[in-house]
């Protein structure tokens, strides 16, 4: 592994994508759990609010992730995003309107109006959580783009078994991960149901995890490179999972809390690590997979984007840090709520 | 044309000007709703609370559907324009991860901030909160504006590789483009929020209820903010039509359906186009004025578009160098008169603020309702005007849009997409609608809101 600007970007994008699926991975969570953790009014606002000052900020780390594929490898952003353009229709279809539901959704007393957003948040939660590993997936295993970069596959070559794999994965990761998060920040009837939703949920995300990685070996060449042993970071992803398990059965949620995170911080690792020096990988010819290089924009544009992000990343964790600091307090029946 | 160009820049029209029936209102409401919290935090007056919550509001209602339209013109360049993003993304890129890392960032974290800190923050910070909101959202208005001003004056790069490559960052920064742009843009969310607040403080002043009061200071603010915004907008505008004289003269030739050039030039009053035979069956004009515009004098020449297409050819190669004459010819206008209106309006506001008279006017404040949109109609017409005017250039001089569109994206995947976006943004836009009537109506509440009402028992 060369250290040089390329591979300083790649490993950005890695860390903004990490950093999304860490955030925003726990809102997906809590807007899958929400109808069903949930049943009184009072308590789907209870955890609509346990987000309430996370949710935008958390989202903006994709659209960081995007602008800077954009800005440091312009031909991955141009071959994937036109290339999987209906899965990403899809996904920005789930974000659009889970965005509005968050504002709107409390501002009629209309049980009809309110029930139709909560499947709103529901739905637009669901669907960028399972297709997030979808697309994770299909990067990892390779789709057809020829030698002018273009991908040449169409819509439901995306939805392979290894794929649907992903997506499971992540769905289920998500999900758990979410309602960790509300069994930290809610109390009452809401907390113990999103106990009981983890202890259900957790273990089938560890299946669908293991199943993924298997997959992995089987669908694709970027774990078969690495050999039996896929290495340290893999196995630490699926340790920590397993770790999660124990400490939400020992009512640990705190440490299960860090542990999820770690284990989606070391799974999209585990990604970027196998997808290394490639971004995207050709099923048609080696030879037209993007690379860190041949997809990269020019050294001044890098070097550029460098001190932007040198200055402005470390500015942005610490206000957002302080965020979760201010509003860290778990929500009860008392709680006056925004949303 | 090839149908997957037309139903790629229809739905880059339509996103993008839908999400800009939102913008503004954040843009401008987002300065104005800071400058009602600095009198609170100063004067402690309650007064001033319930005024930046209840225009707050409004603006979180608006800015949940601004989001939710913008997310999609992140992804949408490479989508639908994967080839312009393979050309220009050296130089395009780096604007668009600056404005998520530096300005969404901070707006989007500011305003959680802002709506739940209320009682918990101290309240300079939470006043602080709400200007980081303000400045977040302007400076990614300067991003996205900087990234815009490549593709009508590309600077600071070179032809490099089979692509545009950046060559000075600070030129594509301080691109002169932007000094002209940002300021119209700005000015024009300022008058955007000082006619909504205008209007709808009108609606409750009409109606005398117990809070006439702060719907009168609210329209005080606002036809102060009104009148400096639409002043400053005509002369932003102005300059940057100037600009534009010298940058993009086809544009300018468009916006006059100027076919053959003129010394003087005279500024068109009413025309109607002959495209296929590059003239106007009728034009009525003042003379020399548009010289004048132009100029700044009566007789300096203004070139027309016959002239400028003729160099072009010889420039850039055979081709169709001539943008839709008769939509630029009228939205120029639309966006220019209108702009005339508004500073009347704003001026007359004004006025009855300063002489105490604004109880008093009934049929005005009746104007000011429906006047809440005049300036989205105008904004509207400005920017489908600039955009189509550069035409058939996506960058000025560089890249065709025809040569920009995606290569894996079908004709049918478009049509899906394109009805998909109006589909769904037509139904959030009825959301919209709906909750910002209610509660423009509603005015200041007593005690909590109807988000803090439960719903009947069961959910």
């Amino acid at each position: 592994m060369a250290f040089d600007l390329n591979t300083l970007w790649f490993v950005l994008i890695g860390v903004l994508f990490t950093g999304y699926f860490v955030l925003e991975g726990f809102d997906f969570g809590v807007g899958i759990l929400l109808p069903f953790v949930a049943k009184e009014d009072e308590d789907r606002r209870m955890v609509i609010n346990s987000i309430g000052p996370f949710w935008d900020g958390n989202e903006v780390w994709i659209l960081t992730g995007g602008g800077a594929i954009f800005a440091a490898f312009p031909n991955w952003y141009a071959t994937m995003f036109s290339g999987f353009y209906i899965a990403l229709f899809l996904m920005l279809f789930g974000l659009i309107i889970r965005a509005v539901a968050f504002e709107y959704r409390s501002k009629s007393i209309e049980p009809s109006w309110r029930k139709t957003w909560d499947w709103v948040i529901f739905t637009g939660s669901f669907i960028p959580a399972l297709l997030w590993g979808v697309a994770l997936a299909n990067i990892l295993k390779g789709v057809p783009i020829d030698e002018t970069m273009t991908y040449t596959g169409g819509f439901f070559n995306l939805l392979n078994i290894y794929a649907l794999l992903g997506g499971l994965a992540s769905l289920t990761v998500f999900t758990t991960h979410g309602g960790i998060f509300l069994a930290l920040k809610t109390s009452g009837t809401v907390r113990d149901n999103a106990i009981a939703a983890i202890k259900k949920v957790g273990p089938i995300a560890t299946v669908m995890v293991l199943l993924f990685a298997i997959g992995g070996y089987l669908f694709t060449n970027a774990f078969a490179s690495l050999g039996v042993n896929p290495g340290a970071i893999p196995i630490l992803a699926l340790l920590s999972l397993l770790s999660v398990g124990w400490l939400i059965n020992n009512d640990r949620f705190g440490w299960g809390f860090i542990m999820s995170a770690v284990t989606i911080l070391l799974s999209t690792a585990s990604v970027f690590m196998a997808l290394y020096p490639n971004v995207m990988v050709s099923s048609l010819n080696p030879e037209w997979n993007l690379t860190i290089y041949n997809a990269s924009s020019s050294p001044y544009t890098l070097t550029v984007m460098s001190w932007e992000a040198l200055i402005f990343v470390p500015i942005v964790l610490i206000y957002q840090g302080w965020t979760y600091y201010t509003f860290r307090e778990r929500l009860t029946k008392e709680t006056e709520l925004e949303y | 044309m090839d149908l997957a160009v037309a139903l790629a820049r229809w739905q880059f029209a339509v996103t993008t000007v839908y999400h800009f029936f939102f913008v503004p209102i954040t843009l401008g409401l987002s300065v104005l709703l800071a400058i009602m919290q600095t009198a609170y935090y100063r004067t402690n007056n309650e007064m001033y609370k319930k005024m930046v919550k209840f225009w707050g509001k409004l603006f979180l209602i608006n800015f949940a559907i601004g989001v939710a339209t913008g997310i999609v013109q992140e992804f949408q360049f490479g989508m639908n324009w994967s080839e312009y993003s393979r050309m220009v993304g050296d130089i395009f890129g780096a604007p668009l991860a600056i404005e998520a890392l530096l300005a969404f960032f901070m707006e989007s974290t500011f305003l959680g901030i802002w709506v739940f800190g209320w009682d918990k923050l101290p309240k300079g910070v939470h006043l602080a909160s709400i200007w980081l909101v303000a400045i977040g959202s302007n400076l990614s208005a300067l991003w996205i504006l900087i990234a815009n001003s490549f593709m009508q004056q590309p600077v600071g790069y070179v032809i490099r590789n089979g692509r545009a490559e950046m060559t000075n960052f600070w030129a594509v920064v301080f691109n002169p483009h932007i000094f002209e742009q940002w300021p119209h843009v700005f000015s024009a969310s300022v008058t955007m929020a000082g006619f909504l607040v205008m209007g709808v403080s009108a609606y409750h002043l009409r109606r005398k209820g117990k809070y006439h009061e702060i719907f009168k200071t609210s329209f005080k603010y606002a036809a102060i903010y009104a009148s400096i915004g639409t002043i400053l907008v005509i002369v932003n505008g102005h300059g940057q039509a100037q600009h534009m004289v010298k940058v993009q003269p086809m544009k300018m030739a468009a916006a006059e359906a100027l076919w053959e050039t003129e010394a003087p030039a005279g500024e068109s009053m009413f025309a109607i186009v002959d495209r296929a035979n590059h003239r106007n069956f009728v034009d009525i004009k003042v003379p020399g004025v548009l010289s004048l515009l132009a100029h700044n004098n009566f007789t300096d020449p203004v070139r027309g578009i016959n002239d400028i297409q003729a160099e072009y050819e010889q420039k850039y190669g055979p081709g169709d160098y001539i943008p839709p004459i008769t939509l630029s010819y009228w939205l120029f206008r639309i966006m220019v008169g209108l702009g005339f209106l508004m500073v009347l309006i704003a001026l007359y506001a004004l006025y009855l603020t300063i002489k105490d008279k604004v109880d008093h006017n009934e049929w005005f404040l009746r104007l000011l309702i429906p006047s809440i949109f005049l300036p989205t109609i105008a904004i509207s017409a400005g920017w489908i005007f600039t955009e189509i005017a550069r035409q058939p250039w996506a960058v000025f001089g560089v890249l065709k849009v025809s040569d920009g569109v995606s290569l894996a994206v079908s004709p049918a995947e478009l049509w899906i997409s394109l009805i998909g976006y109006i589909l769904i943004y037509g139904v959030l836009i009825v959301a919209d609608w709906q909750l910002m009537v209610k509660y423009a109506k509603k005015g200041i509440e007593d005690e909590e809101s109807a988000a803090h009402q439960p719903a009947p028992a069961h959910a």
